[in-house]
């Protein structure tokens, strides 16, 4: 059983969903592998925040009624029914807590589902838990979550990225073979990267933000996280399609996904190469990387051409302008007053102002007020203008570039990050530094461009994981995982298999009874 | 609370000239929210009709009410004005407990409504121009209500509770121009100018512009500069003005306290204040800056709204007759005379005598007792003649009692009264009261006789052919019959005894 | 461009209701000076013909039919409430009138 526990947990999803339609394994024996796994190493990596055992054992528990009793029951289910999915804690859930990994909503439950969520259920997909962020997705390596940092499972000295670096170690550990993440900035592809796993934002408005807890409203976007291209196809069609509770989302059916992801060539295919995202600034072993993918690609049939997005220089700064200004509109209704912590101050009259003012100090971290403060400053009086105003030309800016660039390209190719993971506690100190890790991911998102991320290879220097990053133009989320499919292929051909088979195997604990919470507060 | 010392008007308005501007937020009566599906119903259990989206839930988003849109375009079209060929919601940032998102989604730069106007009539015919600026689109609050202090008061309460049914309901928010030239007539004006809003989007039916019920809000500024002078004063806006009396009282009040802080030599503050109806003037809140930081920025949530001409057309093409017009019709079928038309309308009761015609009155019959009688009562007890609680049922009752004989005029206004006082129906207080007009001609000659033996000179007269005389005796015999006799009949009676023709 | 300074914190944390110590709005002051001094070149990139873009993918009308869906039991909406009375949410007294 532990053999066989073991090997279930290293199979893909479109593979685990072979397995229970052909009936070699249940849905609960699927679960529970990964539960047990969850239990095995989740005290090193802290990926989870809320492990929700009972209730994904009980929606496994109906996939195998329904796949027992045949019929009709058996053929409504969906392709990937008990598929087991691991949530950004980020994301409403009914009966789990929802923290954004912030103390202002510690134990807070949701009375609401997202819809991404609700389309889990519909497909039964057991939800295995929440996973650890940066609080209210803002930052670039988990550590400031204010329920502990997560670790990578490729070195936990180090980061996985953030701010999804829960869903991305998740995956990454194999204690979940999907997951979901939101990126506003890069938070699902950069951890995508540095932990070697396979991540996409797709087009904005491709899936709805309903339920996703706000962090920047014309950036965010729910995305799959997964360890192959074909995978996060299945996910993204899952969880996509127009959503009248979001006036963002889009009615195009993006049912053209796992097809894409079949194809199998590239054939006459144009890929840019984006002059500014790339070179300077980036780690030597990730360039090597990259460059060793751009030949593959050419082997593959594809033209490889060079394109120049020169207001990309601009993209951080919109980014940091636009983003913390609409946070702080998004974070003001964390006040005491309906929900989450509220914090009486110590002295001094007893008014609700005090009260707003005392919860959101206690209950915020730093990062947080830094941007909420920032973005109050963009928005002010006098300010507009020049801040704001103008990164919103900027976005136009931009987009223009993509634009010309996509006239030229089906798809454009970078670096997803300048560098490998980073250790722990390294970029702390210094918030600029942290914010720079973006700089190849944030342009997709102030362009409302699609993104992914896949493994590219370990760097020379560290034998860290490089991401690849694929770009293509609004709405057509499909080139990103047909270009990608290939290109993994091809990769995944020169190493003897997936790039996280070389991924130091994590300690386990004794194998024991499934516990019902993990990780928890370090 | 001190109070402000303020000028008498007439000497306020010899100095000074007034300029008037007017915030009126129109509560719409669509069946659900402006961004919400949640149901928009008054008076519910606290936090029933509320879901996520009304609460301000972490990662809710907000969707528009397309009948809410319509209803803009509507108010915006019967206001003359242009409509906006794109426009946007933006969000208004400030923290209040009443406000679950802690911003307002309304529309700051891009409201779908604009550069419109209203011709006000005034009572004695004149008729004023009030510019509007615009009209825009935005979400109501929820409630607050203020314990442990005075009265429901916010000063010194320790504590408030909140309610977020009302959270989300959609309002259009109508502004004004400065109004300039109004001079004396500026309360009347203001009076004038609200209630012309509120029969528009009645008219509409886009709104029950209930104000009692908050369906129609004002909150009025004012200022004032020497006569001549072209720049403004400075303005103070005055919430809480909850009826068309108060609109008229409010302005005339901050007329007089202006020119009161004016002529000591002190400059005007620019604040809001609050109207109390029970003092009639208004108390200080918090100063008004125009520097308010609300931080506005478009709605990323949304989408733009584009009003193509075609639908603009098609939804003028539904606009229901305009209140001028169906006055000149209702009018016309009722026969009034101008006066007296004029007059119903000055008075405030020409719906509700277009209700009780419907009920089953003429035009005359409802005319003779709102004004005759309902007008009156209504000034007494300092409340619109709507207000006064008499329905046209009741109107409609009464009448039919005395066309039926069965009361007299005059005791139909005892029961009028006893409807005001609670005491029932017409019919229950009849038979309460035991009022019922003597029609059995018995008693009446009973208490003939027992009068003209009581005044037998009277009597001599009236056979003598001095008739004017009989109103002696046609009194005695109401007073013996606790006027309860038909006066005609009476005087009948006592020409038949007496057998003089009358 | 206005360099952003204690004061300015100071002011801008009460806009935000976010109370804050002496010693924390100083680190912030620097902390933004920094950033704010590393965005600036934004004001500079864009003339004014450019439009600002608010939205990333361009949609319009999206409206919804005024029908009732769902609502919460007051239990359900007052579920997470720090404090509450009589189904409303209770809070400590306002100190400005609005």
């Amino acid at each position: 059983m532990t053999e066989l526990k073991n090997e279930l947990i290293r199979h893909s999803a479109a593979g685990l969903a072979a397995k229970l339609t052909a009936r070699e394994v249940t849905a609960v024996e699927v679960t529970q592998a990964h539960l047990d796994r969850i239990a095995d190493v989740d005290g090193q990596v802290n990926a989870f925040l809320h492990v929700n055992g009972q209730e994904a054992l009980a929606v496994a528990a109906e996939v195998d009624a329904a796949r027992a009793a045949g019929g009709s029951a058996a053929d409504e289910l969906h392709a990937l029914a008990g598929v087991p999915i691991a949530v950004k804690d980020l994301i409403v859930t009914i009966g789990q807590p929802t923290t954004a990994g912030s103390k202002i909503l510690e134990g807070w439950h949701s009375p609401y589902d997202a819809t991404v969520v609700k389309k889990l259920r519909a497909a039964k997909m057991p939800i295995l838990g929440k996973t650890n962020l940066d609080e209210f997705a803002m930052g670039s390596s988990t550590e400031h979550s204010a329920y502990g940092p997560t670790r990578n499972p490729w070195d936990l000295d180090r980061i996985p990225g953030g701010s999804g670096g829960g869903s991305a170690a998740a995956v990454a550990a194999f204690e979940a073979p999907l997951a979901l993440g939101t990126d506003t900035g890069g938070s699902i592809r950069q951890p995508g990267a540095v932990t070697g796993t396979v991540g996409v934002k797709p087009t904005y408005g491709a899936v709805s933000r309903y339920g996703a807890i706000a962090m920047a409203s014309s950036l965010d976007q729910i995305g799959p996280v997964s360890r192959t291209v074909l995978d996060s196809a299945l996910l993204q069609e899952v969880i996509g399609g127009h959503d009248p509770f979001d006036s963002t989302s889009l009615t195009d059916p993006f049912n053209d996904l796992v097809a894409a992801a079949r194809v199998g060539n590239v054939a006459g295919m144009k890929i840019g190469i984006v002059k500014e995202l790339h070179g300077e600034g980036y780690q030597a072993g990730v360039e090597n990387r990259f460059n060793e993918s751009l030949e593959l690609l050419k082997d593959a049939g594809a033209e490889i051409v060079e394109v120049s997005c020169p207001n990309l220089k601009y993209a951080l700064g919109a980014y940091y302008l636009i983003m913390p200004s609409e946070v702080s509109s998004n974070l003001a209704k964390f006040d005491g007053v309906r929900f989450g912590l509220r914090v009486l101050p110590k002295d001094g009259p007893m008014t609700i102002e005090r009260v707003m003012g005392a919860t959101r100090a206690a209950g915020f971290g730093d990062e947080v007020k830094r941007r909420i403060i920032l973005g109050t400053y963009a928005l002010s009086a006098g300010y507009y203008d020049a801040y704001y105003g103008s990164a919103q030309k900027v976005r136009t800016l931009i987009q223009r570039d993509f634009d010309a660039a996509f006239a030229k390209a089906d798809v454009l190719i970078s670096p997803t990050a300048p560098t490998t993971a980073f250790k722990l506690g390294e970029k702390l100190d210094d918030p600029l530094a942290m914010y720079l890790n973006d700089v190849a991911t944030i342009p997709a998102n102030l362009a409302g461009i699609p993104g992914l991320s896949l493994p590219g290879g370990l760097a020379d220097e560290d034998g860290l994981p490089v991401g690849i990053q694929l770009l293509a133009p609004a709405r057509k989320d499909a080139r990103l995982y047909r270009v990608g499919a290939v290109l993994e292929s091809m990769l995944e051909e020169k190493w003897g298999g997936p790039m996280l088979s070389q991924a130091p195997e994590l300690k386990t604990a004794v194998l024991g009874a499934v516990s019902n919470t993990a990780g928890g507060s370090n | 609370m001190s109070v402000d010392a303020t000028l008498s008007f007439e000497e306020a308005m010899e100095k000074y000239d007034p300029v008037l501007g007017f915030e009126v937020h129109v509560e719409l009566n669509t069946k659900t929210k402006m961004f919400s599906s949640a149901p928009n119903v008054f008076g519910d259990e606290p936090n029933t009709n509320v879901n996520e989206v009304d609460l301000g839930m972490p990662g809710v988003l907000p969707v528009v009410n397309k009948t809410a849109v319509e209803s803009s375009i509507k108010i915006g079209l019967a206001l003359n004005c242009k409509i906006a060929e794109t426009c946007r919601f933006a969000r208004k940032n400030y923290f209040y407990p009443d406000t679950p998102k802690n911003f307002q989604t309304s529309q700051y730069d891009e409201p779908i409504a604009y550069d419109g106007y209203l011709d006000i009539e005034l009572e004695d015919g004149t008729v004023f121009r009030v510019e509007i600026e615009r009209a825009h689109m935005e979400e109501d609050a929820g409630k607050l209500t203020h314990m442990g202090g005075a009265a429901g008061r916010i000063q010194g309460a320790d504590y408030s509770l909140v309610d977020y049914n009302r959270s989300g309901v959609p309002l259009v928010e109508i502004v004004t121009k400065p109004i300039e030239g109004a001079g004396s007539r500026a309360p009347e004006l203001a009076k004038a100018y609200v209630a012309a809003v509120r029969e528009i989007v009645k008219n509409l039916g886009v709104s029950d512009a209930k104000m009692e019920r908050g369906n129609v809000r004002c909150d009025a500024n004012v200022s004032l500069r020497p006569h001549g002078r072209e720049r403004f004063g400075i303005r103070s806006e005055t919430k809480n003005v909850n009826s068309l009396r108060a609109v008229e009282h409010a302005v005339r009040y901050e007329i007089q306290r202006h020119a009161a802080v004016l002529d000591s030599g002190e400059p005007v503050i620019q604040e809001t204040r609050h109207w109390h109806e029970d003092t009639r003037s208004t108390t200080s809140g918090r100063p008004k800056s125009d520097a308010d930081d609300y931080r506005y920025f478009p709605e990323p949530d949304l989408v733009p709204v584009v009003a193509s001409r075609e639908w603009v057309e098609e939804l003028r093409a539904t606009l229901p007759e305009p209140p001028a017009e169906r006055r000149k019709r209702l009018k016309e079928a009722w026969g009034y005379s101008d006066l007296e038309f004029r007059d119903v309308v000055n008075a405030g009761v020409m719906d509700s005598i277009e209700e009780t015609i419907a009920a089953g009155a003429s035009a005359d019959v409802a005319r003779k007792w709102w004004m005759g009688e309902i007008v009156g009562r209504a000034k007494v007890a300092d409340v619109d003649p709507s207000e006064l609680g008499v329905t046209p049922q009741v109107i409609v009752e009464l009448n039919k009692l005395v066309e039926d004989g069965k009361i007299n005029n005059k005791m139909a206004t005892q029961v009028l009264d006893g409807v005001l006082a609670g005491e029932g129906t017409p019919a229950e207080i009849v038979e309460k009261r035991g009022l019922a007009v003597v029609s059995d001609d018995g008693p009446l000659l009973e208490a003939i006789d027992a009068a003209l033996a009581a005044q037998p000179d009277v009597a001599e007269k009236i056979r003598g052919g001095k008739v004017q005389a009989i109103g002696a005796i046609v009194g005695g015999v109401m007073k013996a019959t606790r006027g309860q006799a038909d006066a005609g009949r009476v005087r009948e009676l006592i020409l038949e005894k007496l057998g003089v023709e009358g | 461009m206005a360099a952003i300074n204690r004061d300015d914190v100071a002011h801008l944390a009460r806009l935000a209701h976010i109370e804050m110590s002496a010693e924390e709005l100083d680190r912030m002051a620097v902390e933004l000076a920094v950033i704010v001094d590393s965005v600036k070149s934004v004001s500079e990139a864009a003339g004014e013909d450019v439009p600002a873009t608010s939205h990333p993918i361009p949609l319009t009308n999206v409206f919804r039919e005024d029908v009732v869906g769902h609502t919460f039991t007051a239990e359900q909406a007052l579920s997470g409430a720090p404090d509450a009375y009589e189904n409303r949410f209770k809070v400590p007294a306002i100190l400005d009138e609005d």
